[in-house]
């Protein structure tokens, strides 16, 4: 042990900070560091500088992996740190310092992993395999505390991550924190709640077959999971599936979007920062990495994101039976019928669209259907709340989030651009290409072969489709992919049962937009295109939790009408048992003791609804008390129930 | 199999592709969703098991020499039971569940809306050809889709009888019946469908789930693996045998997915456990168990073969205490236990799926659970104590589909528990309502009216609006007050 550490230190020990002092000791089977900086704090940083120390290792295949400890850098720039070498991981050979602080030195970079390969990832998931197999995981314990981190990192972090999401998407500070941070601690809030309740095995009845018994089924977590998030709500989008991952007890990889690289970079940093790094880990990237985690045997894994790349990760998880969650998108429709209070509707589809990330958000409504005669009413009222929330030049306003990319952005000119649609806006249609902004833009009447209206828009146009009938919606709906939500506005009571009954959506939402996401009591996911599996509230722990049927049984009770050879008079009974008949069972056992020549009387006798049954049989009968009375005791629980 | 080939025009993908064309217009006119139209169907379903009864325990014995009691209990009774519970719970399973709603949405209500998924396709097995087909039909039916089963050509005589019976007991225009093999499976698997139902093996699970990513749809796949039995000392050794060998050789012979697999037993108690299980086996099927006609055959020639190589691998072939004894004509095998076999041979590596029995020796009982968590995931797993912290420890630390303390198999009849598997042994669960939750979706609804629309949710968002939002979000109602006076 100590020849190694030694090895460590006179190795490889080297600082990427110039103006960095360092003193190291080795004391028992720890390493501490001592690290003294002249580095100021960065100007204009609120921010502490923190400390990450860079436990460098190289393995067989040159590749380098990279355990980071981190903590905010203490007083006076000094700085203490702890090692304890993990003895189990491959040979170290180096260890490095690298001070960064919030305002990104760029030193950070030049330390960062090199290739994250399929090598990589096949030793990062046998890593979190072992420490799974410890069982650490599982206990409550760990799992509160793991929760208990989450919510501290959102308090103690919430600056950087409104900061984070600014940067990926000029997202507003309400938005990101209605959407993102409260969305984030109300789960671990649940979860810390509930969590006892929900991990308590669920007792579930018996049935006479296989009395006498009992019976739970038992969540258990599945094992390794792997987490691929999305670029719209980078932050609630990961870690609100890990939250649900470590509320059932299991080890996770999180993949962030690198089209959020921000809240990416974040994401990393925070999670080696707050969680425990031997069971949650971050790994990010763009399609190398994501491939070479998907080659990896999963016991889960939870995607958000497009219906194509769902595909993908579905037949990747085919090769290792691994089940999936599949959070995808889809046109979620909005229904207006003409009796509807105006402002109302119009300040709320305003909500459910532009405030949604402006567009960009996979339950945000895709596009209005509403009749002919009502369309230029909710223009007015919809142009009216438009310029109510962000002003008559919206291009200008803080309020609304830009477009995620550049890529995204010619996606949508090229949706707005089409010549069939060009002439129907009616609202907005301004943009700015440096700025990747695009303003809040109506068309009106968009044929449905339209590429606005074929694809997922997923940004701020939203067309409106005219029918004569409301009622003919249903049919249009229907006539394409499941979306993921569903909306409609009315106050006519036939409408609303018919358009539940007959619309299949993930979700739906009657006289509102977007508001069922709150609902944690409501499972969230689509169905068809839009995806399948569900989470939210216990619907994330259940995702992540395999329900073990357990029945226990005792050694008495044993029929011995189950065991070959199987004669005629047993063929009876077990039917007469199977098919809950008590007077047949009675039959049946009659005859069944005549077989055995036993002695045995039987009288019933009948009185109001009660039933009296006298037995009366020697004692060295070849039935035990079980055999006789729990078929029948069984049965009475049934009717007592 | 699919020799019957001269009345039977090929199906290939065009004829699947307009099959299930047919049966989404069906599921579009609504019919299916009906409670009356599930009810009806589940009904004919149980006229048809009485009415046949003895055509589906004939087939069965065409099959596998199926015993009529394993038949009647195992495959008919019951369909049966999950018929009659299905029907008597069917109006209360559709109820939309009400939903608890969160101040952030006040005023509203939620409710969760059971919906069925649309056209779903069924591909069953041929070791319970009967239940396996018509259980899961059973959850499809209540859960109101319209539905192709594909029963296994391994099963020729009860695949065809269920091709026969199906159009006349049930909803022809809703549910229909594929036979057929490899061919014909490609090209159903080739279409669109809203759920897909495969019970079978882990290879096959993985070309079906493969072939629904393309169109995603969901899978519900039963598969199998080395269901273990560990056998603690200390217990009623007799009853415990006896439910080994109900769960082993009364199960179809050894073929099914949750027959035990192996034992695993200490040392001292080995001797004893083998000397039971002789005593029993020879109670049960006589001293000649090739001619019992209480055993299953084996279900065809390349099964049968494949079980022989299980059993004459070098490693092994000195390992059997009892039994061995084998028919090729009649493709019968005799129930054969082998002790202390090594964990490197194929017999323990490979799902057996038959009448053999390898029993694995510890030193100590617990030592079982590494051995167990050593290979796959199981479907189930047993374990035979007296030591409640024994149960306890199993039942936290092994993995499986299902667990079952002191008896074999009979977790399956429990309605009330899941029946599915985990990791290699499977994905989803069905019997009793997760049947009927296995085929539907669960529409989350949320009403709200038109009151209550704060402008707190709209911007411009000015600071005040950002404090009370955080303050209502995070419900601290000290916070709120503050902050709406710090607004006013």
């Amino acid at each position: 042990m100590k020849n190694l550490l030694e090895r460590v230190t006179l190795d490889l020990i080297r600082t990427t900070l110039a103006s960095c002092n360092q003193k190291i000791s080795i004391k028992r089977k720890k390493v501490i560091l001592l690290v003294t900086s002249k580095l100021s704090r960065p100007s204009g940083s609120s921010q502490l500088p923190i400390v990450t120390v860079l436990w460098n290792s190289v393995v067989d295949t040159g590749a380098r992996r990279t355990l980071t400890y981190c903590s905010p850098w203490k007083t006076s720039h000094k700085h203490e740190a702890v090692l304890f070498p993990p003895l189990s991981s491959p040979i170290r050979k180096s260890l490095c310092i690298c001070l960064s602080s919030s305002a990104k030195l760029p030193v950070m970079m030049e330390e960062r992993k090199k290739t994250f390969d399929a090598n990589e990832a096949a030793l990062l998931v046998k890593e979190l395999n072992e420490s799974f197999r410890t069982g650490k995981t599982k206990s409550y314990e760990w799992r509160v505390s793991q929760l208990k981190s989450i919510e501290k990192m959102v308090v103690e972090r919430e600056k950087d991550i409104c900061e984070a999401l600014y940067k990926d998407l000029s997202k507003p500070e309400l938005e990101a924190f209605v959407s993102e941070i409260a969305m984030v601690k109300s789960s671990c809030k649940e979860a810390l709640k509930e969590l006892k309740q929900w991990m308590k095995p669920e007792k579930a009845k018996t049935s006479m077959e296989t009395y006498p018994s009992s019976a739970e089924i038992v969540s258990e977590p599945l094992g390794t999971v792997l987490v691929i998030s999305t670029w719209n709500y980078p932050f609630a989008l990961s870690v609100k599936p890990v939250i649900g991952a470590i509320t059932a007890g299991n080890a996770t990889v999180l993949k962030p979007s690198e089209i959020a690289p921000a809240t990416s970079s974040l994401l990393s940093k925070l999670f080696e920062e707050y969680l425990d790094r031997s069971a949650v880990r971050v790994v990010e990237g763009d399609v190398p990495q994501t491939t070479a985690l998907l080659e990896q045997k999963w016991d889960k894994i939870f995607y958000t994101g497009s219906p194509r790349v769902g595909r993908i990760i579905m037949t990747a998880a085919a090769k290792h039976l691994t089940p999936v969650v599949l959070e995808l998108g889809g046109k979620c429709p909005a229904v207006i019928d003409s009796d509807v209070d105006l402002q109302v509707t119009a300040r709320r589809i305003v909500a459910g669209k532009w405030q949604a990330n402006n567009g960009q958000a996979c339950i945000s409504v895709d596009y209005i259907i509403t009749t002919k005669d009502f369309a230029p009413k909710l223009i007015d009222a919809l142009r009216k709340g438009i310029e109510e929330c962000f002003g008559t030049d919206p291009m200008e306003s803080k309020d609304i989030s830009r477009i995620v990319s550049s890529n995204h952005f010619s996606r949508l000119l090229s949706l707005m651009d089409e010549y069939k649609v060009y002439n129907k806006i009616v609202v907005g249609g301004q943009r700015n290409q440096k700025e990747l902004k695009i303003a809040p833009t109506i068309f009106l009447d968009v044929p449905g072969d339209s590429k606005l209206m074929q694809e997922e828009i997923f940004g701020p146009l939203l067309p409106i489709i005219t029918v004569g009938n409301v009622k003919d919606s249903i049919d249009l709906i229907n006539s394409k992919t499941k979306p993921l939500a569903a909306y409609l506005f009315t106050n006519n009571d036939m409408l609303k049962n018919y358009f539940v009954q007959s619309v299949s959506s993930g979700g739906m939402v009657i006289n509102d937009t977007v508001l069922h996401v709150t609902v944690s009591s409501l499972p969230f996911g689509g169905v068809g295109e839009s995806g399948m599996g569900s989470y939210h509230g216990k619907f994330s722990f259940d995702a992540f939790s395999h329900k073990k049927a357990v029945l226990y049984r005792s050694f008495s009770g044993d029929a011995t009408v189950r065991y070959p050879p199987y004669t005629p008079e047993k063929q009876k009974l077990i039917k007469a048992v199977m098919n809950g008949g008590i007077f047949d069972i009675i039959l049946a056992l009659m005859g069944w003791f005549l077989l055995l020549n036993s002695t045995l009387t039987m009288t019933c006798t009948t009185e109001h609804d009660h039933m009296t049954i006298f037995l009366d049989f020697p004692k060295d009968s070849v039935l035990t008390l079980d055999e006789i009375f729990g078929p029948i005791l069984a049965l009475m629980g049934r009717f007592g129930d | 199999m699919a020799t019957e080939g001269e009345n039977q025009t090929v199906f290939d993908v065009a004829a699947a592709s307009m099959l299930t064309k047919e049966l989404r217009d069906v599921f579009a006119s609504g019919k299916t969703r009906s409670y009356e139209w599930r009810i009806s169907q589940l009904k004919s379903m149980i006229k048809m098991c009485d009415e046949h009864e003895e055509d589906i325990a004939d087939a069965l014995h065409q099959d596998l020499s199926k015993p009529k009691l394993e038949s009647i209990v195992y495959e008919i009774t019951m369909l049966k039971n999950s018929c009659t519970l299905a029907i008597k719970e069917l109006k209360q399973w559709m109820v939309p569940e009400k939903a608890k709603t969160s101040l952030l949405t006040f005023p509203s209500s939620a409710e969760i809306v059971s919906e069925p998924l649309g056209v779903v396709l069924i591909i069953s097995a041929w070791n319970y050809p009967f239940l396996l087909s018509l259980d899961p039909l059973v959850g499809a039916i209540s859960a109101g889709n319209t539905m192709v089963l594909k029963p296994s050509e391994l099963s020729p005589a009860t695949s065809s009888l269920l091709a026969k019976l199906l159009p006349e007991y049930l909803d022809i225009s809703s549910i229909k019946v594929v036979e057929g093999a490899v061919s014909e499976t490609s090209a159903l698997l080739e279409q669109k469908w809203d759920k897909i139902f495969y019970t079978g093996n882990g290879r096959v699970g993985r070309i079906v789930m493969a072939a629904a990513a393309k169109h995603l749809t969901p899978v519900v796949l039963e598969l199998g693996g080395k269901s273990p039995v560990v056998v603690d000392s200390g217990i009623d050794l007799q009853i415990a045998t006896r439910r080994i060998i109900a769960g082993k050789w009364g199960c179809n012979n050894g073929q099914a997915c949750i027959s035990p697999d192996y034992i695993i037993t200490t040392k001292d108690y080995a001797d004893k456990l083998v000397d039971s299980l002789k005593k029993e086996l020879e109670a049960f099927y006589g001293k000649n168990p090739l001619e019992s006609k209480d055993l299953s055959r084996i279900v065809n020639s390349n099964h049968f073969s494949r079980l022989t190589k299980l059993l004459d691998e070098d490693k092994v072939s000195g390992k059997i205490v009892y039994g061995g004894e084998r028919d090729e004509a009649n493709l019968k095998i005799a129930p054969t236990i082998l002790l202390d076999v090594p964990c490197d041979s194929l017999i323990m590596k490979e799902e057996i799926f038959g009448p053999l029995l390898p029993i694995l020796i510890v030193s100590k009982i617990e030592e079982s659970w590494d051995a167990i968590n050593s290979g796959t995931k199981p479907l189930a797993a047993y374990l035979f104590t007296n030591n409640k912290k024994l149960k306890e420890q199993f039942v936290m630390s092994v993995s499986a589909g299902g667990v079952a303390i002191n008896d074999i198999a009979m977790h399956l009849a429990v309605h009330t528990l899941p029946f599915g598997g985990v990791g290699e042994s499977g994905t989803g669960s069905y019997h009793g309502k997760f049947s009927f939750d296995a085929f539907t979706h669960k529409k989350a609804v949320l009403y709200r009216s038109f009151m209550g629309d704060a402008a707190l949710r709209h911007p411009p968002y000015t600071l005040g609006k950002l404090r009370l939002m955080k303050a209502l979000m995070t419900s601290n109602l000290w916070t709120i007050l503050r902050a709406l006076l710090g607004r006013s």
